[in-house]
């Protein structure tokens, strides 16, 4: 048995479609699906005589992204043809930066296993337009839809600081979550708003003997689980053809593999002998963008605090546990609403339980975020308090939760209109515990302190009360009188 | 009463139809007229549609009737280059790649002139995607000299410059990328702008040096050139290359076009004149003397690097090429070859069909001066001696107010007769092609004839956004040359 040390060097390549209403050189609507074809206009069909014109919101949108990946924002960019001959290719050149893209050197942390995080260098990101799409269905011809042609794409390229699938799923959540933040992306991977291929990797020593294998790049993920089993299963793949082949980087080919999501295995797909040559060269159709300080400060000014801060804030500041923490900044609008509702008074720990635990279970079955379901901040901080007061008990809660998802009512109007106010009146409660001593002698003997069936009667007791009250009894209050009595 | 109209310059035409002295619909009439006779052996024209040029100036005609005034251009015919989009019509590029094409769009500088009432009444011959000076490379059909028929009407903006000539419209546009507009201008006896890198919209232009391309006009006198451009000026929101309003806002060009300059400085480089045919010198000398004569001081300077312009002009706009000429493919128009097997089988054979020799010859230049290895000895170097181009001019206009030189070092030469050796077609190219480099407008003025009867240009170069200026040089000259408007024997 081969004594084999070695480590997976995974790099990213992303794709993140910036969320504009039109597209990036052409004021043609984006968006997904629909007739083929029917999004386009002469520009993004490349017609002859016509010339792009840049959004400018997509340019905003790519440095407020580039800004939450720490990246250096360049204050002078060009445009460059990145030219090859496809059908989905309108022009025969694609639109895209070559030596001075907008931004590079930055990082995106993302959490590991306890609590850790770790930072992966991003090399560059930079902005271009989308081809469309070819399709082989039937028949001995290719069909071509142009209609994502030109879409403003954010193209984010990291260094190899990835390991295994696990963190490169961790990237590409933490990616999502920050562009859904920022609102430049919707970030659907089923939808291709959010495209990643992993370039991996293997080095190490075998007997001492220092080994490398050629870099092989995935296509073909359309969700973080193929992502990670990709990733994983490419890993184990490398190593194995490498012990039957002994044949590493420089002695086979960089290769493209594609994820067959059925069987759950990488395909070979071709190979790439040589470095494509693109012909990058400026384009002269386009001038150099200037980020001036003032556009600059006016982008920065719409940066938002992102989600692995709030997620920070949430643990130390609230108390929080770390999974609860990561569930409700799963959404900005949640994350937001969640500082709202403590803000507006609410305990931390109960509000965050009525929406992990109540409220997401509920839009989920609306088929809406929690924020749709349309339950002002406040009057959850005003449920959370009437917990605190004794005034309902938490099943009480659970079940005005759905209640206010119906009704814009109080919900202490709610609670009382459904008789959900728990008794919290000594007075009343004592004669209730009073009558229950009576009838149950023994176990009142059982009870008193010292005794080795104390709990256990204690518990009876209680319930007895409860069932009495029809179990609107504050459980805090008889506990305190059942103390008293039978100390 | 017809041949009175041909001879009328666009501005005294329009002031006779707002006059109603004549109709526009007589003014198109009177040039089809001509058509008729001339064209079969001119061939200016890609297309023409008389009747659409009928119902255009009977409207235009009636909107004079109800007392509007329709523009700047209300009821004149003009033509425009066939690689300028045009919604009607077709819009080649003289190419078989484009023979059938119908755009969805019409060109900015186009859409401005129907806009001031002119008469688009058809699209000019040229070389196939403005690649060349003769017009021999259309890939549609020859065009000849008005005033010579064996002799080539220059080019690229050949059918432009020879159907102003033979008073087949009254002015016309055309795009110069190296010379394209001034070269044929001189050719045939008439006035070619080129305007100032980023003064006319490029929009609707079929690109084939990007950086480099220009419309601008042609026309019977330099007053109609600064009409003309009055109209076509201005920042466009679909160009992004047009120049801001806020920088360098399009100016009134007729304004004081009349107005001679005082103390007006000309600078030449003497070795341009001399390397010139000695008609062509003897022709430029009695231009300075010209100036001289109403006061001009004359200064001598040196352009150390324009003898690099030609190398530099055909890296840069055969790279630009290469990639502008990439959506030719025969995938979403144009020709398609029918001998296809595979998708890269679309792209070569279609290519291979539709385009002709002397594109494909750029298209591979290009292709080569982009190739990485290649990039930075040839592209790179390229953009470097661009901008020292680009510094000779700027040291030139701090002595001068203009640079005068001819436009080519000969005149028209024989249809054929350079066809063999596209290197030798080049290099006559030498004095026009540094000011698309550099940006800087420059106009062609005609100034004489060779003993063979073939016009002469004067070329004047100015600094940039500066054609007020560069006009109203001109137009100094015409005044004060004593050269008079003369018309081809073949209208006779
Ligand atoms: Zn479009």
């Amino acid at each position: 048995m081969a004594n084999i040390k070695y480590k997976t060097l995974i790099g990213l390549e992303i794709h993140v479609q910036l969320k504009t209403k039109t597209k990036m050189f052409c004021s043609c609507p984006t968006g997904f699906g629909g007739e083929a074809n029917t999004r386009v206009c002469p520009v993004c069909l490349g017609m002859p005589g016509v010339l792009p014109v840049m959004n400018k919101k997509a340019y905003e949108f790519s440095v407020l992204a580039a800004l939450a990946l720490n990246c250096n924002i360049a204050r002078f960019t060009k445009w460059d043809r990145k030219s090859y001959y496809y059908p989905d290719l309108p022009k025969n050149y694609q639109i895209s930066q070559y030596d001075l893209p907008m931004s590079e050197n930055g990082y995106i942390e993302i959490p590991t296993d306890g609590g850790e995080t770790k930072k992966v260098r991003i090399l560059r990101a930079h902005l271009e337009e989308d081809a469309g799409k070819n399709s082989h269905a039937t028949g001995n011809y290719s069909q071509v839809d142009l209609n994502r042609a030109g879409t403003p794409l954010l193209e984010i390229v990291t260094e190899p600081d990835l390991r295994n699938g696990r963190e490169v799923r961790s990237l590409a959540q933490q990616l999502q979550r920050i562009v859904r933040y920022l609102g430049v992306s919707e970030a659907d991977m089923q939808k291709g708003h959010m495209r990643f291929e992993p370039n991996i990797n293997l080095v190490g020593e075998i007997d001492g003997k220092e080994f490398k294998t050629a870099i092989a790049e995935i296509k073909n993920l359309n969700s973080f689980r193929a992502l990670e089993r990709s990733v994983d299963y490419e890993t184990n793949r490398q190593l194995e053809e490498y012990l039957e082949t002994r044949k590493g980087m420089g002695q086979v080919p960089k290769t493209t593999r594609g994820w067959d999501a059925d069987r759950e295995i990488t395909v070979h797909q071709r190979s790439k002998e040589a470095a494509n040559d693109y012909r990058y060269f400026p384009d002269p159709d386009l001038v150099p963008v200037v980020l001036d300080d003032a556009w600059f400060e006016q982008i920065k000014s719409r940066m938002v605090e992102l989600p692995l801060a709030k997620e920070r804030k949430f643990i130390s500041k609230y108390g929080l546990s770390e999974y609860d923490a990561g569930v409700l900044t799963s959404e900005r609008s949640m994350a937001e609403y969640f500082e709202e509702a403590i803000e507006a008074g609410g305990d931390a720990k109960r509000v965050c339980n009525f929406i992990t635990q109540t409220g997401l279970k509920l839009a989920n079955e609306a088929g809406k975020s929690f924020v749709d379901l349309g339950i002002e901040a406040k009057k959850l901080a005003k449920l959370s308090q009437m917990v605190s007061d004794g005034d309902i008990n938490a099943s009480a809660a659970t079940s005005l939760i759905s209640k206010m998802v119906e009704s814009d009512e109080d919900p202490m109007v709610l609670a009382e209109k459904f008789n959900l106010i728990q008794k919290s009146d000594t007075a009343e409660l004592e004669a209730i515990v009073e009558q229950v001593f009576a009838e149950n002698p023994q176990a009142v003997e059982d009870a008193r302190a010292g005794s080795k069936k104390e709990k256990k009667s204690r518990g009876f007791l209680m319930g007895q009360v409860m069932q009495k009250t029809k179990g609107q009894a504050n459980p805090k209050v008889v506990s305190g009188i059942l103390a008293k009595k039978l100390s | 009463m017809s041949d009175n109209i041909l001879s009328l310059s666009c501005k005294q035409l329009r002031d006779k139809i707002l006059a109603r002295e004549i109709t526009s619909v007589e003014a198109v009439e009177a040039v089809f007229n001509n058509i008729e006779k001339v064209e079969p052996k001119v061939g200016a024209y890609v297309s023409l549609d008389k009747d659409r040029a009928l119902d255009e100036a009977a409207k235009i005609d009636k909107r004079i009737a109800n007392g509007e005034n329709p523009g700047l251009l209300a009821g004149v015919p003009v033509a425009v280059k066939d690689n300028m989009a045009t919604e009607f019509g077709t819009t080649s590029c003289a190419s078989k790649i484009l023979a059938d094409f119908k755009a969805p769009y019409t060109a900015t500088a186009v859409s401005k002139l129907i806009d001031a009432g002119a008469i688009v009444i058809g699209k000019l011959n040229m070389d196939e995607f403005a690649m060349g000076s003769s017009t021999e490379n259309s890939g549609i059909k020859q065009t000849y000299n008005p005033w010579n028929l064996d002799c080539v009407p220059g080019g690229s903006s050949g059918g432009s410059a020879a159907a102003v000539a033979a008073q087949m419209c009254f002015a016309s546009l055309g795009s110069d990328t190296g010379g394209s507009i001034r070269q044929p201008a001189s050719f045939c006896g008439v006035v070619g702008l080129k305007p100032t890198y980023g003064r006319v919209s490029r929009w609707g232009l079929v690109a084939y040096g990007s950086s480099l391309d220009q419309i601008g006009p042609l026309s019977k006198d330099v007053t109609d050139a600064a009409l003309m451009l009055n109209v076509i000026a201005g920042d466009d929101e679909r160009d992004s290359t047009c120049v801001d309003e806020s920088i360098a806002p399009a100016k009134d060009y007729l304004g004081e076009l009349d107005t001679p300059i005082d103390g007006l400085k000309i600078a030449i480089v003497p070795e341009f004149i001399e390397s010139a045919s000695d008609e062509v010198a003897a022709a430029i000398n009695s231009s300075i003397e010209v100036y001289k004569r109403q006061g001009a001081e004359i200064v001598e300077i040196s352009m150390p690097h324009f003898e690099y312009a030609i190398a530099t002009y055909y890296i840069v706009a055969t790279a630009e090429a290469s990639s502008n000429l990439a959506r030719f493919d025969g995938v979403r128009y144009g020709h398609r070859s029918d001998d296809i097997k595979d998708y890269m089988g679309v792209y070569s054979k279609s290519r291979e069909e539709g385009f002709g020799q002397e594109v494909k010859r750029r298209i591979m230049l290009g292709t080569y001066a982009l190739s990485s290895g290649y990039y930075d000895a040839y592209y790179l170097k390229a953009l470097k001696v661009r901008n020292l181009i680009r510094q000779d001019f700027t040291q030139a206009f701090e002595k001068a107010d203009c640079i005068i030189m001819p436009v080519s070092p000969t005149t028209a030469f024989k249809v054929g007769e350079k066809t063999q050796d596209p290197l030798e077609m080049y290099m006559a190219d030498i004095y026009t092609i540094a000011a698309n480099l550099s940006g800087v407008p420059a106009v062609s003025v005609p100034c004489g004839f060779d003993k063979d009867g073939m016009p002469i240009g004067l070329q004047i170069l100015g600094p940039s956004f500066q054609e007020d200026k560069l006009l109203r040089v001109a137009r100094m000259y015409e005044v004060n040359s004593g050269i008079e408007y003369r018309k081809p024997a073949i209208l006779d």
